[in-house]
Formats: structure tokens, sequence, C-alpha cells
């Protein structure tokens, strides 16, 4: 038995409902809000992406209802071209911010960190609760620009100075949105701070007797680097949004300088320097998009290994390609800047790394691919979707060869063949490892089984819908298609308007079979079949709690000793062709390390 | 369903091919004198990362339809050399061709911004602005005037906040709302922004650059064949971003000499 | 208000130094790995998260004060319009103020150790020295904000130029910080009056306080040679 009282703020099961629900102390609660946001994001981010997309297909279109959404942007229910892009900044705001780096992360790697390292809770419970109203606070802030008079801003989600800088006077949704947006990004990324203090203390002090860092679990793993990070990069983007926020509003020249002229006005600002936000903000931005798919890359390792009934070819090679992604990161942000202006011998510099980062990243896809190999593959909805972001992962990464390169990105540098490539690793490969990891531990945080036929139904729309709306994105870059057009004037790009119109249909269509997850979702919670501790025969500790929901201190009376490496597959023993972590049974183990 | 989804991730990949393989939408024909080596690199990473997709997302639909949903009493296996040939395969197949494409890509680079323009270059200002360009000739002096910011004015058509009553450079400056330049003669283009970001995008001289607000930047290339094109804007500077275009017509040297001498009679 | 003599303040296992595996004990039980029956030594000691949540902690604000301090540089170095002006005399005082906090703080630090350690015959209360630090903490905050009144009697206002702006922001984030800072300590001073400190949380407190000291040496000499 063991004392661990020294270590955790002990919290006793709450009584009442608001310490229950509402401010939780509890990992697992906070974990389930995270989701929750999460959730309630996404529908509001893809509610956005339909109306671009119908907007992109058919410019002059009344969309029925789309003056209720804006005061002056859709007169006639017909789009104007600065609410096209308001739409289009809060769509990618709230995705990368309030989907992408929630629910992977700070969503299941709340509920599933502390339980797969063996300990009651986190160190910093009360810390873990404020990190998440934080967060909820800093979404209200955003969406609350969608109710000042100018609407919110339509700097898109990188708000490249000076034109997020000037103020007002830039043009609509340049006003108090900006500020707004700033402001919801700073504290955003307070949240994610005090988030990561915990994920990071949890992984290097709370695990379980036996569980050393090389037993931990890949997706432990996954959430362990992302929150280092985290700490690193939002720590830089938060000063980065206050001092846009001074530009906009005290008359500060840090990213505005002298001499321009916007509207027949002298703008009073001088001296500041464009590419200065352009450094600070792809100094975070580089890392988040890691941020956003690690995590991913965790879930999928650790439901795939379930579902094949064998551990990785190496688990060691993974944890370290895993982490080679995260330093590397660091070094590559440049590539977002080639033809910004910025020295060209830097562009070269960035390249580099940027090129050199495919290797650990090939490493990650050949590993998943040899560990496939002689593989029991199980065929469930949770192992479809880790599959399909592996074909995700692929799709979307190979396309980063050509945006590596400088002289390549001359051509695609500001086009859809970006858009196509960040969409396929994030907007889908990362909402895969999401589903995956939904569709895999939902028996475990709410001990019902989602159901299996919708499930697959819901893989099977999307993989298909999601190649058929962002593989053409590939080819319209290709063309010159410019990104960020709410409508397509200039000549050479009349022709690609028929591809637009193909993947806003597949758009449409795909966004609808999402419903079929929502619905299954729910349905499951209320009347999914009753789901067993241990429904997929896995073996780290999350599987081995004394009830399912987890009892609040996750391990009873006793926390789980651990014997065995996370993943021993392949094994005889008396469970069957598995042995769980915490068991203390003796057998013929299956490793790579010694 | 397993062999069903390997069929599938097969066909995709396979469909997601052809229109590249067919150029169905695709790059615009070379008019630079730089371009070749940006379309050899197009090329090249086109067929590794081609070849890369199709032979990962084959492998991937391989094994789903050889391993998944396996025989009762069919024994695990490891990958014959286990992780060692993967991170072989990591290291050298890809690592160090992914690094060859960089080494080479330099050249394309390279020829662009580490070689100055010519001495007989022809210079060009153009000017971005929320949402036009407008560009400028430096005339018979070969000087530009300077601009002046607080005289800058569209209302009164001074797109470049000239002063030709006290400024001699100024007074012969040729100001247009469309670019027009000789073929095959080197243009030296002078950037500069009146406000915000923008960016100089025109695909088939193979030429994207951003403007810098409060810096002074430049290209120079050379067009090798007559026609009319047009220049985007590739940064997002407001809600005209969409429309924010010019037309670029390359002339013989003898059509272009005429249209300048029209434009500098409309000054 | 005075701390307890008779019941030394509850604490958590004493802190071990020693890097030797350990069976029991902080952490202790992580060295130990069942495996197959046998014990195999994985791992010494574990810190008490309070310590490494402070390390962690000190890390995003260094890179917090890393990027600002870029971006000063970049600032600077990028146009012609920056200018100096001499630094209100009144930071040297405040930066005495804070390093001898720090002073007080390690010396009260020592004191609930030995105490905690059983010497009982310290009879020295480290609780004054605890309301010292704190008082000294926020004479430091007010001296930094009678730098602010001395800036701006002399025009020197946020926007008025970029060296101003910067130490206005350089200084406020430093003194949002010491903020936290002085939140810690009332913290401390709240469970040792009611004797459930922890030594961990008093250690974290600490190092974060000397961090705040060695942050403002580092901006006060940033200041110095860019203002």
């Amino acid at each position: 038995m063991h004392d661990i009282s020294a270590h955790v703020a002990h919290h006793a099961p709450p009584t009442s409902f608001i310490r229950k629900h509402i401010f939780s102390l509890d990992h697992k609660v906070i974990g389930k809000q995270y989701y929750g946001l999460a959730f309630v994001a996404v529908l509001v981010g893809m509610f956005l992406s339909w109306l671009m997309r119908i907007h992109l297909g058919w410019t002059n279109y009344a969309i029925p209802g789309l003056h209720l959404l804006s005061s002056n942007g859709a007169p006639g229910n017909v789009m104007t071209p600065e609410f096209y892009l308001q739409l289009m900044t809060m769509h990618a705001t709230i995705m990368v911010f309030f989907v992408l780096t929630t629910a992977p992360f700070a969503a299941f790697g709340n509920y599933f960190l502390p339980i797969q390292v063996g300990a009651e809770d986190m160190p910093f419970p009360r810390f873990n609760m404020m990190s998440f109203w934080v967060t909820f606070v800093g979404f209200v802030v955003l969406v609350a620009s969608f109710f000042v008079s100018d609407g919110p801003t339509l700097g898109g989600w990188t708000q490249y100075a000076p034109l997020s800088a000037v103020g007002p006077v830039g043009g609509p949704g340049e006003g108090t949105g900006v500020v707004l947006w700033a402001a919801s990004i700073a504290i955003f990324c307070v949240g994610q701070l005090l988030g990561s203090l915990n994920f990071i203390t949890t992984t290097l002090d709370m695990r379980t007797r036996g569980m050393s860092l090389w037993r931990l679990p890949l997706s432990a793993w996954g959430w362990f680097i992302t929150s280092c990070m985290g700490l690193t990069a939002f720590a830089v983007l938060m000063p980065g949004c206050i001092l846009l926020i001074l530009d906009h509003v005290a008359g500060t020249s840090f990213f505005v300088p002298s001499n321009l002229v916007i509207n027949d006005q002298l703008q009073p600002h001088s001296g500041g320097s464009t590419l200065l936000w352009q450094h600070l903000f792809w100094f975070f931005g580089h890392p988040e998009v890691y941020i956003a798919i690690v995590p991913g890359m965790g879930i999928v390792s650790h439901v795939l290994i379930t579902n094949m009934r064998k551990p990785m070819l190496s688990h060691r090679v993974l944890v370290y390609s895993f982490a080679a992604l995260a330093v590397l990161s660091y070094m590559v942000y440049g590539h977002h800047m080639f033809v910004s202006g910025m020295n060209p011998v830097s562009s070269l510099a960035f390249s580099f790394p940027t090129l050199i980062i495919t290797i650990p990243s090939t490493i990650i896809v050949l590993i998943w691919l040899g560990s496939l190999y002689g593989s029991k593959l199980r065929i469930n909805t949770a192992s479809l979707f880790s599959l399909g972001f592996i074909s995700m992962f692929i799709s979307g990464g190979v396309s980063g060869f050509f945006l590596a390169q400088p002289s390549t990105d001359i051509m695609l540098h500001a086009t859809y063949f970006v858009v196509g490539h960040f969409h396929m690793v994030m907007g889908v490969a990362a909402m895969f490892g999401i589903f995956a990891g939904t569709y895999f531990w939902f028996p475990k945080m709410f001990g019902r089984m989602m159901n299996e036929t919708l499930g697959k139904l819901h893989f099977w729309l999307s993989f298909v819908g999601t190649y058929a709306i962002f593989m053409p994105f590939h080819y319209l870059g290709m063309a010159g298609n410019v990104r960020r057009y709410q409508a397509f004037a200039p000549d050479y790009m009349q022709r690609l308007i028929p591809l637009h119109q193909f993947i806003t249909v597949a758009a449409l269509l795909t966004g609808a079979a999402q419903l079929i997850f929502v619905y299954n979702l729910f349905y499951s919670r209320l009347r999914g079949e009753p789901a067993s501790d241990n429904p997929w025969q896995g073996t780290s500790l999350e599987w081995s709690t004394p009830t399912t929901p987890p009892p609040h201190n996750n391990f009873g009376d006793k926390l789980p000793e651990v014997y065995h490496d996370p993943y021993q597959y392949g094994v005889e023993s008396s469970m069957g062709d598995y042995v769980m972590q915490a068991s203390s049974e003796k057998v013929k183990t299956v490793s790579d390390e010694a | 369903m397993a062999k069903l989804f390997a069929v599938t991730i097969f066909v995709i990949a396979i469909l997601s091919a052809i229109p590249i393989l067919q150029h169905t939408w695709w790059m615009a024909p070379d008019i630079s004198t730089h371009g070749a080596p940006i379309d050899e690199q197009m090329s090249e990473t086109m067929a590794e990362a081609g070849i890369s997709f199709l032979a990962s997302q084959i492998i991937l639909a391989f094994f789903i339809w050889r391993f998944a949903n396996p025989r009762p009493g069919e024994k695990l296996k490891n990958f014959p050399g286990g992780a060692k040939t993967m991170l072989w395969a990591g290291f050298l197949l890809v690592g160090a061709e992914v690094l060859a494409l960089g080494l080479f890509g330099v050249k394309a680079w390279a020829n662009i911004y580490f070689v100055p323009p010519a001495a007989n270059a022809m210079p060009v200002q153009v000017q971005a602005g929320q949402f036009a360009f407008y560009f400028r000739y430096p005339g018979p002096d070969g000087t530009f005037g300077s601009i002046h910011p607080d005289l800058l004015s569209e209302a009164n058509q001074n797109f470049f906040g000239l002063d030709p009553d006290h400024d001699p450079d100024a007074k012969d400056d040729i100001v247009t709302a469309e670019m027009a330049i000789p073929v095959n003669r080197e243009i030296h283009l002078l950037m500069h922004s009146k406000d915000v970001g923008h960016s100089f995008f025109v695909p088939e001289l193979r030429v994207q650059q951003d403007f810098v607000p409060g810096l002074d930047l430049s290209l120079h290339f050379t067009a090798t064949k007559v026609g009319r094109y047009e220049i985007v804007c590739t940064q997002l500077c407001g809600l005209g971003h969409y429309n924010m275009k010019a037309y670029l017509s390359v002339l013989s040297q003898e059509e272009f000499d005429n249209w300048l001498r029209k434009q500098a009679a409309l000054q | 208000m005075a701390t307890t003599f008779h019941e030394p303040p509850q604490i958590e296992e004493q802190r071990n130094r020693s890097r030797r595996a350990r069976d029991s004990g902080n952490g202790g039980w992580r060295n130990s790995v069942p495996t197959d029956g046998q014990l195999r030594v994985v791992q010494e000691y574990a810190p008490p998260p309070a310590s490494t949540g402070i390390w962690v902690a000190l890390a995003a604000i260094s890179m917090s004060f890393a990027a600002l301090t870029s971006a000063l540089v970049v600032r600077k170095g990028g146009a012609l319009d920056w200018r100096h002006f001499t630094l209100p005399s009144i930071l040297y005082l405040n930066t005495l103020l804070l390093l001898a906090s720090s002073v007080t703080l390690e010396i009260s630090r020592r004191r609930v150790a030995a105490f905690m350690g059983g010497v009982r015959s310290s009879v020295a209360s480290p609780a004054p020295w605890l309301y010292i630090t704190l008082a000294l903490g926020l004479l430091f905050v007010t001296g930094q904000y009678i730098a602010w009144l001395q800036l701006r009697a002399q025009g020197l206002y946020l926007a008025t130029n970029p060296s101003s702006s910067f130490f206005y922001v350089l200084t406020a984030a430093h003194a949002l910080h010491v903020f936290g800072g002085l939140g810690g300590l009332v913290r401390v001073i709240h469970r040792l009056n009611k004797s459930v400190l922890r030594r961990s949380t008093l250690d974290a407190t600490s190092r974060y306080w000397h961090f705040m000291d060695v942050l403002w040496i580092y901006l006060l000499l940033l200041l110095w040679a860019k203002l």
C-alpha cells in the first residue's frame, strides 16, 4: 500500500453538483469538460466551413438565414467579401486552438494520462480546473467577437501585421474583433500552460510503483512530449499577442512601420517591424501544428497496438522519433516565411531542418507499417480510424516535400496547395486521431460501447469524403489558385470554379456524415451496450481500473503496481494472448528492451 | 470489410495520382529565364513525393488486406530486419533523397536571389495598396522621384505621392495601372507597399514575393514570351484581397516603346 | 501569528539528496520494478511535484521573456527611431530591495528547514523573516510604480518611443509575475501559521522568488544596455 498523500493534493470525492460537474478537481471530469468544449467548437467550426464552401462554389448565392449571423455581413443573405474572411478567420482559429489542441491533448490527456501512469490524479488539481475554465473563457471571448459592431477579425488565424495592428482604419473586421482575437488567444495560452504544467509533473513524478518511463504507453509519451512543446510555444505566443493588442489600442509601434497611408491618411505609427510579428507567430505556429498531431500519433499507436495484438516494431524508436519531431519543430518555422521578404539566406537555412524533419516522420510511418506486417489486425471503428490516420498522414506529409523547399514554394506559397496540405494533416489526420480515441476509450469513460455499425458508416463516409474534399485542393494549388480569396476574380482561375463546386458538394455531404457520429455519441451514452472493464483486451493501466467508469481516485484503495512493459501482446498467459501491465503473472514476454 | 478498405485505399491513391500525371490542373507554362530550374525541382519533387505516396499507400493497403482478420492459429510475425530496416529506409531512402532535393534546389533559389540584377536591367516600380497595384516607370531621366506619403492620395490620383512641382525627378515619372514590359529584357522590379502586407505573384513568370511595408525589396526577372498575364495578390490584405490584380503585358520592344509613349502622354 | 514551537509543521518525507538507489521513502518505490519476481533498479528518486512544477513554470516564464527580449533586439535594430533615455534611479534601489528580499527569504527558509529537521535549539522563528520578505516585495513593486511615475513626469509614456514601450512592457510583465510570487508567499505564511506547511511548497515558492530576482537583474541589465 503506497502512501502517496504527500504527492497529491488529495481531494475527497465531491458531493455537491457544482463540485461534481462544474468546478471539479477531478482530472476525469476536466477531461470530459475539455471534450465537450472541443465538441461544441468543432460543430461551430464545421458550420463555418460549410458557409465558406457554399460561397466559394456559388459566390452570389443567397444562403437562407445568413443575415441572422451578422448585422451587416450578409445583406440579402449574400455573403460580403469581408464576412467571408471573418468566417474563415474564425473557422481556422476555432479549429486549430479549440479543437485540435483541445481534444487530442487536453481532453484525452487529462482523462487518461494520470490513469495510464497509475496515479490518483494530477498533482495540481486546482491549476488543472483553472486550466479548463481559463480555456473556456478564451473560447467565449473569441465567439464574442461575432457580437461586436464590426464583427470578428478578418486577418486569418495568422493575423499578420500591419493589417492586424493598424486598427479599424484597416477596414471592416479590423476593429475590436482583433483585440478580442488576441485576448482570446492570450487567455488560451495561459490555460494551456497550466495544463502543460500538470501533464509534465504527472509524467515525471506521479508514476506508480514499477512504472518506469519506458513502460509508459505511447499515448502517454505523446501527451508528455506535446506538453513540453506547449510549454515553450504558448509562452512565446502570449507576449506576441499582448504586443499586438498594444499596437492596436495603445498606439505603440512594435509591428507597424512608418509612412503607411491607409484611406489617404498617413498612419501615426513608426518604426515597427512586420516581420517581427511573423517570427514571433511562427516560432509558436510551427510547434503548434506538431502539438496538434503528436497526441494523435500517440493515440493511434496505442489503439493500433491493441488491435494488432502485437507491439510496435520498436517502441523506443517511436518515442525517440516523437521527441525528434518536437525538437526539430522549433528549427523549421521559417518555411512559412520563404517569400516573406526575410533574408533569402535564412530561407535556405530553414529549408534544411524542414527537409530533415521528414526523417522522423517517415520513420514513424515505416514503423507503423512494419508493425502491421505479421500482425493479427482486428477491424473495428477505432482501428479503422487509426489506419485512416496513417493514410491521411502519408498524403498530407508528402505534400510537405514541395513546401519545404523555397524554390518550389515560390509556386505554391499562399495557394490551395498549402491549404490542402494542412487540412490533410490537421483537419483530417488529427481529427481521425480524435475519432479513434473516442471510439476506443468511450467504453472506459462511460461504461457503454459505441454502436459499431454507425461507427463504421461514419468512418467510410469520412474517409472517402475527406479525400474527395482535400485531394483536389492540391490540384487547385498547382494551377495557381490563390488562398483566402472569397471569389475567384482573376481570369485564369475561372476554369477552376467547377472543381470548387465539386469540393463544396463533397464537403457538405461529409459534414452531414459527421451527424452520424454526433448521434452515436449521444445514443451510446444513454443506450449503448454496457461495457466490461476491458472490452478491447488491452494491457495498459486504464483497463485495470476496478470499475468502469473509473472511481473517483481511479484505482480504489490500492494503486496498481506495474510488472510489465506496456504492450505485452502475443504472449501466452492465463488471460489469452496478452498480459496486463498491472498483472503480477509471470509470462514469457515479448519485448525489444533488454 | 478489411479487404474493401484495402481496395479503397488503393483506388484512392491511384485516382489521386491521375490528375497529377495528366497535368489536368497544372502550372501555366513557364515564360521566364529563371523558371526552368524551378520546374525541374518541381518535377523531381513530384517524382519523389509521388513514389513515396504511392508506395506507402499501396503497402498500407496490402498489409491491411493480408493481415486483417487472421485465421485462427496464424502466428505473429516480425517484419524482416525489424526496426533497423525502417531506420535505414528512413535515413537513406528518404532522408538522403530529400537532402539531395534540397541541395539541388539551392541553385534554383540562388539564381533568383543571389544574382544581382544586370546593370542594364529596366527598372519598374510596383506599389501595392488596398486593393490595387500601380506601376511607375522612371521616364527619360532614369530616376524615380521620391515618394511623399503625406501627398499620397487616391482621391487626387496621386498614387505614389509624387511632388513634380518641387521634385524634378518626379516630373517625367510615368504612373500606370497596368504593367507592360519588353520581352527578353531583364526587369528590375522595385517593390513598395503603401499600407499593409501584399504579395506579387505571376505564375507564368515563376515569381512570388511578399511586399513588406517599411522595407523596399526588389526582384529581377526576364520574360521570354509575348502575351498578357495576370499579377495577383497572395497576401491577405483586407476585404478586396480577392480582387486585387493587375494585367502584365509582355510586348515586343517596339510595341512597348509605343505603349510607354502613350502612357507618358496621359500623365 | 507566531509559529507554534510546540508542534513542528507537518512535513513530508525528508528531501533526499542521495543519488543512491533506495527502497523506500520519497519516490523510492519507483526504484524497484517488479518483473517476474525480480526487482530491477530503474530509477533513484522522484522529486516532489511542487519542485518539478516550479521548474516547468520557470521554463515557460523564461521563454516569454526570451520572446520579449528578441522583440526588443529586432525592434531596436530595425529602425532609426529608438531614443535612449536614462533609467530612473529608483530602479537601482528597487533592485537592492528585491535582492534583500531574496536574502530574507533564504534566511527564513533555512530556519524552517532546521526546524523541520528537528533542530529545536533554533529559537529564532522563521515567520518574521517571511513577513519582511513580503514587505520588501511590496516595496519593490511600489518602487517600480514610482519609476513609472518618474518616467511619466519626463513625458515618456507607453507609446512615446519604442524604448519607453519596452520599458513599460518588460517592467509590467515582471511586476505581474512578482505579484504571483507575493501570492505564493502569502500562502506559505498562511500555511506556516496553521502548521500545515510542506517543505516542498516552501522550497518551490522560494525558488520562484529567487528567479524573480535573477530575472529582474537580467532585465535591468538589458534595459541599461539597450535603453
